[in-house]
């Protein structure tokens, strides 16, 4: 088992903490995991993504020319990186702020309003924890105890915004159930 | 009878030098090792000896020497002192050394305040590689590389390192003075042993420089190369203390 | 103790503090930024050294100050920095000098980019600055193994008294991956250095120079320094072999394009190819011993780099008079190459065979 993930949105979203969340999580589940976040000149002009892999044996590449999936938190990064799926990959986008999913037919598309859902929690800035947990619901990997595992591990001393994680990871998952 | 004049503790015995005659290396060198023994700082001395004609100082002094690459003195003082701080560190260098090659680290290990000694001897020439102009040179000086006179419209002017370090709020004590007369050696013993007793007392960068004669590369007799100490470069280098900060130092220490 | 999930920058700085590091001193530069930003944040707590210095020269000549007088001493920097450190590093040799120096590769000639890259291999391995030296190179391909090679790092300086380099690339140091760290060292405990500066107290005064003006004598210095090396080559000499049990095609590739070439391999062996890895660990001393062993029964050897080809030429004096083929594929100037691009080349040359 390999899941190569891009995690793409503009800077301030929180989508280096999803993947570091992520990959954390991958690990104390005792996967093999890189992350690779883009870095210096790539990251200017408020863009930012990294890369995920996990796996179940020893990681070559931790780039991903072909992701297995693509977690798109805003419009640019659903059009900037679907293009880059491999044939049979899935596309989870963030639908409360990504109007329009390029067209392409080997691919599975996501709709998570994970702007709209993070309201609801009363906590805006919970959507990249809102996608985090749709990701784990569809990619089977890792595991909601994990995943938990990871936030307490990140966020733990800080209890509020620990359990505001959980909730949201919680929202993800049930939205794509 | 006793000897009033002895051989300084930290000098080495038995060593012939290799400077050249009138030369004020060696004079500071004495110095040197004469201070430290007076403030008794010759068993954790370490000392940095430059690229220049004071390269081989180790040769005379008596106590532990690092050499440097030119102009890394006193990034290496500072290393070693930062490592360990109960070293009583002095980067000894020279003009070209200090204000040409090694100007960055000078300005910096100045500006961080440093608690280290620095001994610079303006001898206004690359003394080592056989006299070319250094930055300190003075103006219509002629060298191997300014044989018509050094012109400031294509060579500069007379840089003035110690002056612009002792603008620092780190450097707590910097004193200008030559060793072409007797009484220039004594101000220059003297002002040794304050800046040796600024890092003792811990208040920071000190720095000595030392209007001091090449009469090889000046092309001159020793008594004439000590008369244009004299008469011509404390014109651009005028001698005294510079900046004296330690009373506003021992009170920021509390 | 716990996994980590660390940044390569980060674990760099972490194992260095553990390995009983106590002064660094570096001066800013982009891939390897959080190495120095870690040791700023660490550092002093642990009662040791942190200084951003003016300069990759000064903060070299810093560490030849702090390792004169016998204290564990790291700086770490990129290709355009670790240019400027060269004089420090001829230095550090001929003082014979203990310390741990990183470059974590990027994209050159000049300023180039930021990008992951092995452009550094020869100035790396043949010493870097002026003068008869060379340089331990250590190129670890995981974040696991930066902790445990910069811990050896520190290891292998003190015992040989030599100035060691860590290389990785702007990958490397930005990717995270999981670590075990090892337990901290006291440096208290470590072997004591009686060649140190530390003032002459009521011994002879003691001197560390590096003008050795008669000829004679500095050849003497040369010929301990060749004798030294050998000894490292005899002792220290790292690889990793991945796959070789029935490998008829040997790939040679280190760091990350040794991680990408396993990839490569996997892809190959599902098509039946036989190819396996040897990966050097040790870029100086260099596995010559290995692939001349190989080249006994193993005939085509193909080399991968980041660069335009330089450790193919360590790989072809190691295979002189051999009579095998050795072929090369890189990708230079920051491109990072794909599993699926080399396991095409792979079936190239395998089809050639
Ligand atoms: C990198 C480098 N460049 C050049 C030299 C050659 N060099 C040795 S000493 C020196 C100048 C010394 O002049 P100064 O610092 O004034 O010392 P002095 O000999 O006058 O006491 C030079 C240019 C060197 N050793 N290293
Ligand atoms: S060349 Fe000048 S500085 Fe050097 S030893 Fe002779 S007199 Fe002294
Ligand atoms: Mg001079």
């Amino acid at each position: 088992m390999i899941v190569k993930t891009l995690c793409a949105g503009s800077g301030g979203q929180g989508v280096l903490t999803l993947g570091n969340v992520l990959g954390n999580a991958a690990m104390l589940q005792g996967f093999h995991a890189t992350y690779l976040p883009a870095y210096g000149a790539a990251m200017r002009g408020g863009t930012a993504n990294c890369t995920i892999t996990i796996a179940d044996e020893e990681i070559a590449s931790p780039v991903a020319s072909a992701p297995d999936i693509v977690v798109a938190l805003n419009q640019p990064s659903a059009f900037a990186f679907i293009n880059r799926l491999v044939s049979g990959g899935k596309l989870i986008y963030n639908s409360s702020i990504v109007e329009e999913v390029p067209e392409r037919h080997d691919v599975e598309a996501f709709a998570v309003p994970a702007n709209d859902l993070a309201v609801e929690l009363g906590n805006a800035r919970s959507a990249n924890m809102i996608m985090l947990g749709a990701f784990a619901k569809l990619a089977g990997v890792p595991s909601r105890e994990a995943v938990f595992s990871s936030l307490k591990l990140l966020m733990g001393r800080k209890k509020a915004v620990f359990e505001a994680g959980c909730r949201a990871v919680d929202k993800g998952m049930e939205y794509l159930s | 009878m006793e000897l009033l004049n002895k051989w300084p503790k930290y000098y080495k015995k038995d060593v012939i030098s290799h400077y050249c005659p009138g030369c004020g290396h060696g004079i500071v060198h004495r110095l040197v090792a004469e201070v430290l023994e007076e403030l008794d700082l010759g068993r954790k001395a370490y000392l940095v000896c430059p690229a220049g004609c004071a390269v081989l100082a180790y040769h005379y002094f008596d106590f532990d020497v690092i050499e440097s690459a030119h102009g890394r003195g006193t990034a290496i003082a500072t290393g070693a002192k930062r490592a360990r701080p109960e070293l009583f560190v002095i980067s000894y260098q020279g003009d070209g050394d200090l204000s040409a090659i090694g100007t960055a680290e000078t300005i910096h290990s100045a500006n961080r305040g440093e608690n280290i000694c620095v001994i610079f001897i303006n001898n206004a020439v690359y003394g080592m590689t056989g006299g070319q102009m250094a930055p300190t040179s003075v103006i219509g000086q002629s060298t191997m590389t300014s044989p018509e006179g050094r012109n400031p419209e294509v060579d500069g002017y007379p840089l003035h390192i110690t002056d612009v370090v002792a603008s620092f709020p780190g450097v707590a004590y910097a004193e200008r003075t030559s060793v072409a007369t007797p009484a220039g050696i004594r101000k220059t013993r003297k002002a040794i042993r304050q800046a040796f007793e600024t890092q003792v007392e811990g208040l920071g960068y000190s720095i000595v420089e030392v209007l001091s004669p090449c009469p090889t590369n000046w092309k001159m007799d020793p008594v004439t190369a000590c008369r244009w100490v004299e008469e011509e470069m404390v014109k651009e280098y005028k001698p005294g203390v510079l900046t004296d900060k330690r009373e506003e130092k021992r009170k920021e220490k509390g | 103790m716990d996994k980590v999930f660390i940044s390569g920058n980060h674990c760099i700085a972490e194992a260095a503090i553990r390995a009983g590091c106590r002064c660094y001193f570096g001066y800013p530069i982009t891939p390897q930024n959080e190495l120095g930003e870690y040791m700023a944040a660490h550092m002093r707590r642990a009662g040791g050294v942190f200084l951003q210095s003016e300069s990759e020269t000064a903060a070299i000549n810093m560490v030849i100050g702090a390792a004169s007088v016998g204290t564990r001493v790291m700086t770490s920097s990129s290709s355009p920095g670790v240019s400027l450190k060269q004089e420090g590093l001829s230095f550090l040799a001929g003082f014979e000098f203990p310390a741990v120096i990183v470059n974590m590769m990027r994209g050159g000639p000049g300023l180039g980019n930021i990008a992951p890259a092995q452009g550094d291999y020869f100035q790396s391995t043949r010493g870097g600055g002026h003068g008869d030296y060379r340089t331990p190179v250590l190129a670890p391909a995981s974040v696991q193994e930066l902790a445990d090679l910069t811990v050896k790092a520190f290891a292998l300086a003190d015992a040989y008294r030599t100035p060691v380099m860590l290389v990785g690339d702007g990958m490397m140091g930005q990717m995270k991956e999981p670590v075990t760290f090892p337990e901290p060292i006291d440096p208290e405990t470590l072997p004591a250095k009686p060649w140190a500066l530390k003032g002459r107290g009521d011994g002879p005064s003691r001197y560390q120079a590096s003008l050795i003006l008669d000829g004679l004598e500095m050849e003497r210095h040369n010929w301990k320094l060749v004798r030294k090396y050998k000894v490292l080559a005899e002792q220290e000499t790292m690889y990793e072999s991945y796959m070789m049990d029935d490998a008829e095609f040997v790939v040679v590739a280190y760091g990350t394009t040794a991680r990408i070439a396993k990839g490569a391999i996997k892809r190959a062996r599902k098509d039946g190819l036989k190819v396996g890895l040897i990966r050097p660990i040790t870029l100086f001393p260099f596995p010559d011993k290995v692939l001349r062993e190989l080249a006994r029964s193993i005939r085509h050897f193909l080399v991968f780099e980041m660069s335009t080809g330089q450790m193919v030429e360590d790989v072809r004096l190691a295979l002189e008079n051999c009579g095998v083929e050795i072929n090369f594929h890189g990708r230079p100037g920051g491109v990072i190459p794909t599993p699926v691009e080399f396991s095409r080349v792979i079936h190239r040359y395998y089809r050639r065979m």
